[in-house]
Parts: C-alpha cells; sequence; structure tokens
C-alpha cells in the first residue's frame, strides 16, 4: 500500500511544506521560495500519473512492444514550470520595488507601515 | 535498485525543503531551493520525462536561482526571526494536505497499465498514432507544439508577459545616456579598466564556453523533434550564454552587443511568429494552427510548423530570460551608482 | 456563415492577445492606447456576433489546430459563454474609451506600450478562460490574466506605494488559487484520461464516488473562490482595488471576478452536473451561508471605510455574495439571478469607478473627507455618481433592482423559512448599502468645499465614457429583454442542454 502510493506521499508532504512556508513566514523571499515548493510538489504528482511500470521515455524508438510512459502530463508540467518561473520573476521583481520603497521586506513590518500611512 | 535510488532522492528531497523551511539565511535557503529542483529533475528522469527534466534543472536549478541570488544581492539575505506564531498556517496546510492524502486513497497504483490516465483515447492517438501523423518521433514535441500547440501558445504568452512585467516595475530610474561614453572606445579596453588580473581565468573559459554554449542551444532547438528539448529550453540556454559573458565581461558590453530595445522587440517577434503561424493557416482556410494546411503534405506542413513556432518560443524565451536579467542586474548597477554619488 | 465568421471564436481572443506584443513595440503615449482601444472594440465586436449566433442557431465549436476534442483543445461558444465574453469585452473597450487622460496622470508615462500590452494579456486571458473547453487551457489563460493583473495593479505605486504590497499580496494568494485549480484539474485527469470539459462530465457520474474526484472538487471550488475573492478568501481584493491605477480598478472589478462566477458555474454545472453538486455534496448549504455571510459582514464592513475606491470594493466583495447565493439556490430562476447580475453589476461597479477615477484625477484623492463639497464644484461628475449609487443599492429602474428581484423570486421559490431568511438578509444589506452610498453622497453635497478649491470637471474625454455607462445603467434597468433574455436563455441552456 505504502509503496503503491509512495510518489504521492511525498507530493503531499512538499506541498504541504511548501503551503506552510508561504502562510507562516513573514518574510517576502521566503514566501515566494515557498510558493516555488508548493508549485514543485504538483509538477511531481503529474508526471507520477504518467509513468508506467517498465515503460521508456516517449520518443519513439526502433522494435515492436515497446512500452511508453504517457507523455500528455510531461506537456502539461512544461507549461506549467514555465509559469512558475514567470511567477517568481514577477514577484521578486515586485520586492525589489517593495525593499525600495518600504525599506524592508518582512510583511509584519510593511502591514504595520500601511497602518501607520491610514 | 530503482526503487531504491526513488526512496532515497525523495528522503533528500523531504529534507531539503524542511531545510528551506527552517534556515534563517536566505542565501542557503536559495541554494536549497536549487537544490531540491534538481533532485526533482533527476526523479523526472527516473519517471521517464526528460524533456521535464530537463527544464526544471534548466528553470528550476538554474534561472530560478539567478533571479533569487540577484534579488537577494538588492534586498539582503537576513530573515528576521519572528516570535509570534499564528496556528493557522499549520492548521491549513494540515487541512489541505489531509484532503490531498484522502484523494490519494482510490488512485490507481503508481505505474500500472490500466489507470485511466494510460488506458484513454487520448493517450493512445498521442503514443500510437501521433509518429505517423504528425511524423515527429518525440512524442512530447508532438503534443506540445501541435495537438496541444494553443496552450503552447499561451505559455509563451506567460513568458513574454513576465518579460515585460519586470521590464515594467523594475523601471529604469534614469536613462543611460550614451554620450557619456567616450565614442570609438573599443569594448576591450573598458573590460581591462574593469577587471582585475584575477578574472584571467573566467575571462579565458568564458571566451571558450560561451560559442559551445550558444551551438548547444541551437542543437537543443533543433534537435526537439528527436530528442529532448525544443524552444524553451533552447531559449533558456541561450540566454545563459549571454548572462554569462555579461557577469564576465560586464553589462555594459552585453547592453552594447544587445541593447535593450532590440531585447524588447524580439520579445514581442517571437510571440508574433508563433501567433503568425496560425495566422497563416487562417488565411488558408483552415483553422488557427492547423499546420496540415500549411504544405500539399500534412507530414510536411507539421513539420514546417513545429519548426516555426518553435523558433519563435525559443526567441520569446530568450528575450525574455535577458529582459528579466537586464531588469534585475540593471537595477543593482543603478543602486551603485546612486550610492557612489 | 461567411469565412470570417467561422473564425470568430479564434478571433475574439486572439486579436489582443497578439496586439499586446504589438502594443508593446510602440513609444509614446497615444499610439498604444489607439492600438488597445480598437483592438478590444474589435473583440466586443465578435462576441456581439457570437452571442447573437448562439442564440439563434446554437452553440459553437471550434477545433484549434484542427485536432477535434478530446486530443486537441476545443473552443465553447455557448449562451452562457458568449454572454460573459460580451460582458468582458464590452466593460473593457468602454473602459479603454475612458483612459487616455486619466492613465498619463497616474502612471509613469513612458513604456505606455507595455502598460497597454499588459491590459490587453489581462483581456485576451479572461476571454480565453471563458470560452475555453478545455481543463488545462483554463488554467494557461488564467495565469495570462493573473500575472498581467499583478503587474497592472502595481503600476499604482505612483500614487500609493502600497500598490506594490498589494499587488505581491494578490500574487502569493492567486498562485496558491490556480494551483489549487490545477491540482483538482489532475485528480480528474488521473480518473478520467482526458482533459476536455464535455469529455470530463460525461464520465464523471461514473466515478462520482471516488475519493481524488471528491478532492478535486473541493479544490476546484476553493480555488475559484479564491479567484473570486469569495468570503473568507476576499482579503486580497480591497487592496488591490484600492491601490491600482483608477482604469485597471474599473476595468477588473467590472471583469475579473466575474470570469471566476462564469469558471463557478461552468464547474458545478456543466462538469459535475447540478445533481452531483447539490444533491451529493452539500454544495447548497455551503455556499450559501458563505454567500449570505459575504453580502451582509462585508456591506457593514464598507460602511466604515474612509476611502471611497475601498468602500466601493468592499461592496463588489458582498455583491459577488448575491452571485454566489444565486449559484447556490440551484434552480434555474437563481442562475438566470446570478447571471444577470454578473452584467448588471458589471456596468454598474465599473462606471462608478469610472467617475471616482475622474474625480481622483480632478482632486487628487479618493478620501472620503476629501470630496467635501464635489457636489457643486463638479456637478456633472457627482450626478453620475449618484446615480451610479441607485444602481448599486438596486433602486427600481436600476438593473440593480432586477437581479435582485430575481433573486428574490428564486429564494421564496423555495417556500421554506431558508427562503425567506434569504430575503430578509437580501433586504438588510440593501438597506446597508443605502447607508454607505448616502455617507458618500452627504460629504459630496452637504459639506461644505475646502476654501480655494477649484471648480472644474474632468475632461470631456473621461466624461463621456462615464455617462455612456451610467445612462446604460438605466438603459437596462428599464428594458431588462436585453440582459434578462440573454441570462435565461443562458440558465436554461444549463439546467437543460448540458448533462
Amino acid at each position: 500500500m505504502f509503496f503503491e502510493h509512495y510518489n504521492y506521499w511525498i507530493f503531499v508532504i512538499l506541498l504541504m511544506i511548501g503551503l506552510y512556508t508561504v502562510m507562516s513566514r513573514s518574510n517576502l523571499i521566503k514566501k515566494m521560495i515557498g510558493l516555488s515548493l508548493f508549485q514543485t510538489a504538483v509538477f511531481l504528482f503529474y508526471i507520477t500519473l504518467g509513468k508506467i511500470e517498465g515503460g521508456t521515455a516517449p520518443i519513439l524508438m526502433e522494435g515492436e512492444d515497446v512500452l511508453y510512459s504517457n507523455p500528455l502530463p510531461h506537456v502539461l508540467i512544461l507549461t506549467a514550470i514555465v509559469v512558475g518561473v514567470a511567477t517568481t520573476a514577477l514577484g521578486l521583481a515586485l520586492i525589489v520595488r517593495i525593499k525600495e520603497t518600504f525599506g524592508t521586506i518582512e510583511e509584519d513590518d510593511i502591514l504595520r507601515m500601511e497602518d501607520e500611512q491610514k | 535498485m530503482e526503487e531504491f535510488t526513488d526512496v532515497f532522492l525523495m528522503v533528500l528531497l523531504i529534507v531539503g525543503t524542511l531545510g528551506v523551511l527552517y534556515v534563517n539565511n536566505l542565501f542557503v535557503a536559495t541554494m536549497l531551493l536549487g537544490a531540491v529542483s534538481l533532485i526533482m529533475a533527476l526523479i523526472f528522469v527516473n519517471l521517464d520525462a526528460v524533456d521535464v527534466a530537463f527544464t526544471e534543472a534548466a528553470v528550476g536549478a538554474g534561472i530560478s536561482t539567478v533571479l533569487y541570488l540577484g534579488t537577494l544581492a538588492l534586498v539582503g539575505a537576513n530573515e528576521k526571526p519572528r516570535g509570534k506564531r499564528s496556528p493557522i498556517p499549520l492548521l491549513a496546510s494540515l487541512l489541505v494536505g489531509g484532503i490531498l492524502a484522502y484523494a490519494t486513497l482510490d488512485l490507481p497504483k503508481i505505474g500500472s497499465v490500466d489507470t485511466p490516465v494510460q488506458m484513454s483515447e487520448v493517450t493512445e492517438r498521442y503514443v500510437y498514432t501521433s509518429p505517423e501523423e504528425i511524423g515527429v518521433p518525440n512524442m512530447v514535441t508532438s503534443v506540445l507544439a501541435s495537438y496541444r500547440g494553443f496552450d503552447t501558445f499561451g505559455e509563451v504568452t506567460v513568458i513574454f508577459t513576465a518579460g515585460i512585467a519586470v521590464l515594467l516595475i523594475l523601471r529604469q530610474l534614469h536613462r543611460r545616456r550614451e554620450d557619456e561614453e567616450t565614442p570609438g572606445n573599443p569594448p576591450f579596453q573598458k573590460v581591462k579598466a574593469e577587471g582585475s588580473p584575477h578574472d584571467l581565468v573566467p575571462h579565458v573559459v568564458a571566451k571558450l564556453l560561451i560559442p559551445f554554449i550558444l551551438l548547444f542551444g541551437l542543437y537543443v532547438q533543433f534537435h526537439g523533434d528527436f530528442g529532448p528539448g525544443g524552444g524553451f529550453q533552447a531559449g533558456v540556454i541561450f540566454a545563459a550564454g549571454f548572462i554569462l559573458y555579461s557577469l564576465v565581461f560586464g553589462l555594459d558590453n552585453l547592453k552594447k552587443l544587445i541593447p535593450v530595445h532590440f531585447v524588447e522587440i524580439i520579445l514581442a517577434a517571437g510571440v508574433l511568429i508563433y501567433g503568425g503561424v496560425g495566422v497563416v493557416s487562417m488565411l488558408k482556410g483552415a483553422n488557427f494552427l492547423d499546420y496540415n494546411i500549411l504544405s500539399a503534405d500534412p507530414i510536411a506542413g507539421q513539420h514546417l510548423g513545429i519548426l516555426i513556432i518553435e523558433i519563435g518560443v525559443g526567441v520569446t524565451v530568450t528575450a525574455a530570460m535577458l529582459c528579466i536579467f537586464y531588469g534585475f542586474a540593471g537595477r543593482s548597477d543603478e543602486l551603485e551608482k546612486n550610492n557612489g554619488e | 456563415m461567411n469565412a470570417l465568421f467561422s473564425q470568430a471564436p479564434i478571433l475574439a481572443i486572439v486579436i489582443p492577445l497578439m496586439g499586446a506584443p504589438i502594443s508593446a513595440l510602440f513609444r509614446g503615449a497615444v499610439l498604444p492606447w489607439a492600438i488597445a482601444t480598437m483592438l478590444s472594440a474589435a473583440s466586443f465586436w465578435f462576441s456581439i456576433d457570437l452571442l447573437v449566433h448562439v442564440n439563434t442557431v446554437g452553440p459553437i465549436s471550434y477545433e484549434l489546430g484542427g485536432w477535434e476534442p478530446p486530443w486537441g483543445i476545443e473552443y465553447v461558444v455557448d449562451p452562457l459563454s458568449a454572454f460573459v465574453m460580451m460582458v468582458i469585452s464590452g466593460i473593457s473597450t468602454g473602459v479603454l474609451l475612458y483612459a487616455r487622460e486619466s492613465i498619463l496622470k497616474e502612471v509613469s508615462t513612458d513604456r505606455l506600450g507595455m502598460f497597454f500590452a499588459a491590459y490587453l494579456l489581462a483581456l485576451a486571458g479572461m476571454m480565453g478562460i471563458t470560452i475555453t473547453g478545455d481543463a488545462f487551457n483554463i488554467f494557461v489563460f488564467l495565469e495570462i490574466t493573473s500575472l498581467s493583473s499583478y503587474v497592472l495593479i502595481s503600476m499604482g505605486e505612483r500614487t500609493d506605494r502600497r500598490a506594490l504590497f498589494a499587488a505581491f499580496q494578490y500574487l502569493v494568494m492567486g498562485t496558491i488559487g490556480a494551483t489549487f485549480i490545477l491540482i483538482g484539474v489532475g485528480l480528474l485527469y488521473a480518473m478520467t484520461g482526458t482533459l476536455n470539459i464535455a469529455d470530463i462530465a460525461s464520465k464523471f457520474d461514473a466515478i462520482a464516488h471516488t475519493t481524488p474526484v471528491r478532492a478535486a472538487v473541493g479544490f476546484l471550488i476553493v480555488g475559484v473562490a479564491i479567484k473570486l475573492a469569495m468570503f473568507p478568501f476576499h482579503i486580497w481584493l480591497p487592496n488591490g482595488y484600492t491601490y491600482a491605477p483608477s482604469i485597471i480598478t474599473a476595468f477588473f472589478a467590472g471583469t475579473a471576478t466575474k470570469v471566476s462566477v462564469y469558471l463557478m458555474i461552468r464547474f458545478i454545472y456543466t462538469m459535475f452536473g447540478e445533481d452531483f453538486s447539490f444533491g451529493e455534496i452539500p454544495l447548497t448549504s455551503m455556499l450559501m451561508t458563505l454567500g449570505v455571510i459575504a453580502f451582509l459582514s462585508m456591506s457593514v464592513v464598507a460602511i466604515f471605510q474612509d476611502n471611497l475606491k475601498r468602500l466601493l470594493a468592499y461592496s463588489s466583495v458582498a455583491q459577488l455574495g448575491y452571485m454566489t447565493v444565486g449559484i447556490a439556490l440551484a434552480s434555474e430562476m437563481g442562475l438566470i439571478a446570478s447571471i444577470t447580475h454578473v452584467f448588471n453589476h458589471a456596468i454598474v461597479k465599473t462606471g462608478l469607478f469610472l467617475t471616482v477615477g475622474a474625480i481622483f484625477y480632478m482632486v487628487g484623492s479618493t478620501y472620503i473627507k476629501d470630496l467635501a463639497g464635489i457636489g457643486q464644484r463638479m456637478p456633472i461628475t457627482s450626478f453620475a455618481f449618484v446615480l451610479g449609487g441607485l444602481g448599486l443599492i438596486g433602486v427600481p429602474l436600476t438593473p440593480g433592482f432586477v437581479s435582485k428581484w430575481y433573486l428574490v423570486q428564486a429564494a421564496l421559490e423555495r417556500g421554506d423559512m431558508v427562503g425567506y431568511g434569504l430575503t430578509i438578509a437580501m433586504l438588510i444589506s440593501s438597506l446597508f448599502a443605502v447607508i454607505y452610498v448616502w455617507r458618500v453622497v452627504e460629504v459630496m453635497y452637504f459639506r461644505p468645499a475646502p476654501e480655494g478649491a477649484e471648480c472644474k470637471e474632468a475632461p470631456l474625454s473621461m466624461m463621456i465614457p462615464c455617462w455612456i455607462f451610467v445612462i446604460a445603467i438605466f438603459y437596462f434597468g428599464i428594458e431588462t429583454s436585453v440582459n434578462i433574455g440573454f441570462a435565461e436563455a443562458a440558465a436554461s441552456f444549463l439546467m437543460g442542454g448540458a448533462k
């Protein structure tokens, strides 16, 4: 039972750690790192779905009866990885500007400054 | 044996992520994140996803790490320790994890042949018919560029969005004035002026390496039909070559070689090349991105279509990575100048 | 059906999508704006074309790349998606007509080409989410929309640095929401082996009892709820709407959350089927509870805001509560109410945010205390705000009244205590709306203007679009055949057609 779903358990644990990092940490960079982990966990889930026991990478080979793993999840995750890095770049750019205007990248401090500004 | 490697890698993965969570130095956290990505890429190889592994290694462990390091250089690397902890994040993550654990109960056994995913008519056609229908041995390329080519168009648009977003957010503080430079100043003098004798080794190594990096980029770009690779990975490799050049020879020299405005133009051009294929197929009377119509022979049409859109992807990805690099690296240059004044 | 029309489904999306890189190439202010406005108008034109077509001839399926579904990606134009596309592109075009002066004042003038590129991408993304019949394609276009919205919101930093942090908060929430949708799609894919929504729907009943599918439903609903700013996931919305540039707030208030309402309806009715959503799992009680809490509590919160934009933002969260309740009622009448309210609230809220933008243009502030005496200084703008406010409250002859009328009917149709309770709650919430609108009107008209305040209206190029929206509010409040007619068609299609 455990080994049949081994990758899925790892996916769940990674996802939980990622989500917890995003939500519990006040440092904005740490939040972005958590978000990256959170997304990476989902990649593992999709890729696992496509795996066939004894299969090979989905690139046509000579010979009959070759078992190929499913290419579709790979395609989806290629897209998701791209989306992930785009989000990271945008988030980090915002963090740089936040540091320049607020002088800090700790959420707690920023929220306090925003309250004072009101 | 394979199972053992799997288990070992996964344990490393968990240790790595826990490290990311608990370490207070953000440099260390970033490096650990890069390591986690690299381990993930190895796991993807084990799971037969070579294209994804390639991309994850290039992007997760490569580009992302560079971006984080660039940001840390600008904002500082220490996380402030925190006193109070609210229980809500923990509860929320446990709840999400719990629901997912519950979801996995009825999921079919990993790797079995008779799961809905493997039995699906969708999979069947992608695996068994695509080599004849599209004529490309790499099924990932067939699905990516043809069957689901519109998703990939969306993906290119996402990258384009990220490029213009970083340019908009990290707008340069001052316009760089060209007349500050002495006209006709050959670039190598500047290098000498900036560098120290210790830079000799990196200079030589970089000069040796960069042509090969670019050549490898071209190979990955055009070999994507037959093996892992394609426009996206090639774009990242290309950009990496230029970024290496900039790291060794200075940002200003790279900007002279590839001006920001030119990068902006090719950033847009890539999307237009991709979309242009769709427009041409519409003008020829077929649906958007239908490559069959591009040539009298459908297989030749598919080949042509995939070739052109992959070039579009490669161009936009290279340009977007450079835009993002210019945004971050330009920022630190500006700050240094401002502090110096 | 001519050749151009047969391509209309893709043209409505690809015109703004490919217009973005073109707009990004141009420097200067006027040309990118003109390009964006024209392309948005073209998209609007194709949407109207499609809407008329599907309501007379029937749904259209467009195969991208010429690959038939489920192997390729399919675009599906049905009465619901066409209606929502018409709303999105229409609002976008109206806002762009107004944008030129406002944007010059609020956003730095260099790189406006890229600003409008991001705007067009947000538009194309939302249109793409609406029209697609492929579950993963939703995720891709959702991310196009999200990334461009983060950067558009952050562009408010010139007026208020808090825009940057608002954009970051939205980025974190939005990414979590989108990833939840990705997980949900993945779980459904694991059990069905397909990504086509119609295909998933046809296989759904056979696997509805399995744990991955149940979890998938949860992840999809929560993911959309985050994007929809449904209570209690709404925190990103007030900040985002308050600090974004005026036209961006007006644009998103009329479109972004509406797309999420659309996705909610799509998932619940088309993908899961109403028997499962409301019979097998307690979606009615969950959504209804959250909806009622949303419109009651957020209306109260709105009363106590000191910033006009934030007040209207909280009011938006409250209005989204009405739409959620309409979905949760699980009846044709409830759906009509929700779908009509998508349209009605879009024009009312966008109109209001545009007038606020005009006030900001002249006064330089959206804090209510700074608006004293505006009624005398800017009578035309202020009057537009009052008329829009009436629409927000839901006074008869405005579309707000029409949708609430349908919602009350849908509630009373149940004939039980819940229905009556709901009606009373809606009355109370409308009363709160009267209070928060009145608070602003009172300051505008009955507080003396500070000494030396100038007495000037906003430029004509801003006033005319504002008044187009105001006139539209009353037109669609009185002549309801358009909004109600198309909403009825969409609702009966959902209840009868699919599944």
